[in-house]
């Protein structure tokens, strides 16, 4: 068989996600070890995780992992076989080195240096196993270098022992691996050990060898030929003869990884079969056209239907390749909760849900840190302390729960905690003191709570502690925002707050509303329209200096007239002969005003940023049915130009008192563009 | 007729690599994550050759590869350990399980081709 020049360099980007799967594991198993001390099997899984490191990370010539994860299971093992305990110590040197190890994974995978942390960790790791001093071999590669060796003669006898079948090992293949050497010659086979025919187990070796090699290998590597079986196999190599030289091979560099993601082979296979369905449906349309008969336009038809049905099939499935699930990044909140914890002496409970719920790979990447945020602010801030917890006739626990599911088209990640819920009075003093809010206003809970989200707030970081809620939220709310997706919150004082942020299932494909401002056709992403409806008279108010609002279910939503905001001719200005479409964006909403509803359906997203630049109000572009480009609107970005436009600063909504003889009739004029599942 | 192989290891990239490996050099490759589904996985398929790691969940190489012998079709197939584990007393309970061969890991291709030539008629 010949030696092929293999190149294991793809496979480097599959090592990396396993090993960093691996610790992530890890961390998971050490986090349940600590409520189940000493659990044998836990310590198992946590040691083969180091140990599948190792054993790959040697293979790349990662040699800082290889040794640190050497270093990790020499600790691993006493603590395996119960020679050693896990003290709390122990347990806090087993977390960190997990972070040490993801720390050298990725900078191995980004070919960056790691800080001087990782050393220190692995001098704590290797004291804890053998005291202070003493340095551990790393684990060398087991090469036996050729020595070099000149033409010589070997004597060689090779008995080999009776279970050497057994061993799956055939002394034919010795003989023949030893011929491969160089010349053999007076080779004798020795029966006389053979026993009777019905003694005789055919299982069993009973014969030997005796031969003569020429050769240019040296003594030991011509007993290399018989390493698996020497032990228990008598050989005796004699030999004549002088070194030679050879050559080394020098390794390969390896390349630099791309990003990757695992799809199951079940999913591709389909997307094969699917693939050889619209080539059919191409080949019936094709045959359809070069005969254009009767006959042939019901064929063409059907295979239109066909088509049409294969490539929206075909489209879930491609978007389906793309999705992970949920878990991958709450897996990760355990060891935050655990430390966080720790360090401002709360008692925590997290409780996830939903991590089988799958989403767009670019989602989720993008949704780690404003939920990291979130978890970390309910853990800070949201949550008591015991004592304060049991003085409230609460357990003494603090419980925080963050689930995911599906709804719709979306998918709803829920964070929740017990504790002590945001202080409605206090966020809006606060939020008066820094001119957000007029004095006087009146505003209802809702949009107090609402207020946590603007930047001229949550920046006032002296807030925190009293409002129950950390800086940075509207960070959070800009990156879920990025992510066309809407993040509300709900709190009661005293029981606890809810996040509820909604998400698209995927960034490339969106279900949107097209609509129709003069000659131009826009498109509304559906997941922010709450309504639309033709105005009344009596719905639609002049705000003196704060522009025009329009009444719905007495609230006071402002009203952009989309016409001007994007400079067209509209066929309408009076909003009476117009449509009113209310978006909702984060804690505000704003009522467009738009000529025509066009109709709904998914609209692939085509970036503006990536081809000309970022525009505030138009979050893409995408091609319509007609071959015409249409923007998409971003409906946060329209309502913060339209209303700066007016406003030294956007303001929450403001309740208007229920104004005499005029009571909106929603019901008559409303005309939701929600379907049920949406709601 | 191409040779079958099955590989057995429960780091799925490097099974990835040891079949990349094998089927590089003609090889038609099964693979399972652990010693149970190796033995699932064969259940009267021709195997010429079989490499395993050790250290597994559900089964680990040793008792797979005892399992294997006492299985009529897989007494006398070569079964290749690949694994970091080189204590002697290691590999002498490698050698007593009915364990062919003995690589130890880094996974160096060239080597198992090496060691695979040796162990296949």
């Amino acid at each position: 068989m010949p030696v092929a020049e293999i190149d294991l360099s793809i496979f480097r980007s599959t090592f990396f996600d396993e090993a960093l799967e691996h610790v992530a594991d890890i961390e998971a198993a050490l986090l349940e070890l600590e409520e189940n001390q000493g659990d044998r099997e836990l310590l198992n899984r946590i040691f083969r995780g180091a140990h599948s490191i190792k054993g790959g990370s040697g293979t790349f010539g990662l040699n800082d992992v290889t040794c640190f994860t050497h270093a990790l299971e020499s600790l691993l093992d006493p603590l395996r076989d119960g020679t050693m305990q896990l003290d709390e110590t122990l347990a806090d040197l087993l977390f960190r080195s997990t972070d040490v190890l993801q720390e050298l994974l990725v900078a191995a995978r980004a070919g960056t240096a790691t800080g001087p942390g990782s050393e220190a960790v692995l001098a704590e790791l290797r004291a804890a196993v053998h005291g202070p001093v003493s340095a551990v071999a790393v684990p060398a590669r087991v090469s036996r270098a050729p020595k070099p060796a000149a033409l010589c003669e070997y004597r060689i006898s090779f008995v080999p022992h009776a279970e050497i079948f057994m061993q799956g090992m055939d002394p034919v293949l010795l003989l023949r691996n030893l011929c491969a050497l160089g010349d053999a010659s007076q080779l004798v086979l020795e029966e006389s050990g053979l026993p009777e025919l019905r003694e005789l187990d055919p299982e069993r070796c009973y014969l030997r060898w005796s031969l003569r090699l020429r050769t240019d290998k040296s003594a030991l590597e011509v007993a290399d030929v018989f390493a698996f079986v020497e032990d228990a196999s008598q050989i005796e190599i004699e030999e004549i003869g002088a070194p030679r030289v050879e050559a080394a091979s020098a390794p390969r560099g390896p390349a630099v990884p791309p990003s990757t993601l695992r799809v199951s082979t079940d999913k591709l296979d389909r997307l094969v079969n699917l693939v050889g369905e619209l080539v059919i449906a191409q080949s019936m349309i094709t045959q359809s056209l070069r005969d254009p008969s009767g006959a042939s336009i019901a064929r063409l038809e059907e295979a239109a239907v066909e088509m049409e049905r294969n490539t929206r099939e075909l489209q879930d499935l491609v978007m389906s390749v793309r999705m992970v699930p949920m878990g991958s990044v709450f897996n990760r909140f355990p060891r935050l909760a655990r430390d966080l914890a720790l360090q401002c002496n709360k008692r925590i409970q997290l409780e996830l849900e939903g991590g089988e719920t799958e989403i767009d790979k670019g989602v989720i990447e993008q949704l780690a840190d404003p939920l990291t945020h979130l978890i970390r602010n309910a853990i800070d801030h949201g949550l008591e302390t015991p004592e304060e917890r049991i003085a409230a006739g609460k357990s003494e626990i603090g419980t925080i729960q963050l689930s995911a599911y599906h709804q719709g088209g979306s998918v709803i990640v829920d964070v929740r905690d017990d504790g002590r819920g945001l202080n409605a009075e206090r966020i809006h003093q606060k939020a008066t003191a820094v001119g957000l809010v007029r004095p006087g206003d009146k505003l209802s809970e809702e949009q107090i709570h609402a207020l946590i989200f603007e930047p001229g707030f949550s920046t006032a970081s002296s807030v925190t502690d009293l409002s129950g809620r950390g800086v940075g939220m509207d960070v959070v709310r800009r990156n879920i925002d990025a992510l066309n997706g809407s993040i509300a919150l709900t709190s009661q004082q005293g029981k606890g707050t809810r996040l509820r942020i909604r998400l698209p299932l995927t960034l490339a494909i969106l279900e949107g509303l097209s609509l129709r401002v003069g000659d131009q056709v826009f498109v509304l992403p559906l997941l922010s329209i709450v309504e639309s409806f033709r105005p009344t008279h009596e719905q639609l108010r002049s705000v003196l200096g704060r522009g025009e609002i329009v009444l719905v279910r007495n609230e006071a939503i402002p009203l952009v007239r989309l016409y001007e905001v994007l400079g067209i001719v509209p066929e309408a200005t009076d909003p009476r002969l117009a449509l009113v479409v209310i978006v909702e964006t984060g804690a505000t909403k704003i009522g467009l005003l738009v000529d025509e509803l066009l109709g709904q359906g998914q609209v692939v997203v085509k970036s503006l940023e990536a081809h000309y630049r970022k525009v505030e109000g138009v979050m893409g572009a995408t091609i319509l049915g007609d071959g015409k480009v249409a923007l998409i609107l971003d409906a946060e970005g329209l309502g913060r130009r339209a209303l700066n436009a007016t406003r030294p600063a956007p303001l929450p909504n403001r309740p208007i008192p229920r104004a005499e003889g005029h009571v909106p009739s929603p019901s008559a004029e409303r005309s939701s563009v929600w379907s049920s599942a949406q709601h | 007729m191409a040779k079958t192989a099955l590989i057995i290891d429960d780091s799925a990239s490097m099974r990835l690599m040891v079949a990349h490996t094998l089927t590089s050099a003609g090889f038609t490759v099964l693979q399972a994550s652990n010693g149970q589904e190796g033995l699932d996985k064969l259940s009267g398929q021709r195997v010429e050759v079989i490499i395993t790691d050790l250290n597994m969940p559900a089964m680990d190489g040793l008792e797979f590869i005892r399992q294997l012998r006492t299985r009529p079709p897989y007494k006398f197939t070569p079964v290749l350990v690949l694994t970091t584990e080189a204590s002697s007393a290691m590999v002498q309970a490698g050698k007593a399980a009915g364990a062919t061969g003995w690589l130890v890991k880094p996974f160096n291709p060239e080597q198992v081709l090496k060691v695979l030539a040796k162990v296949l008629p």
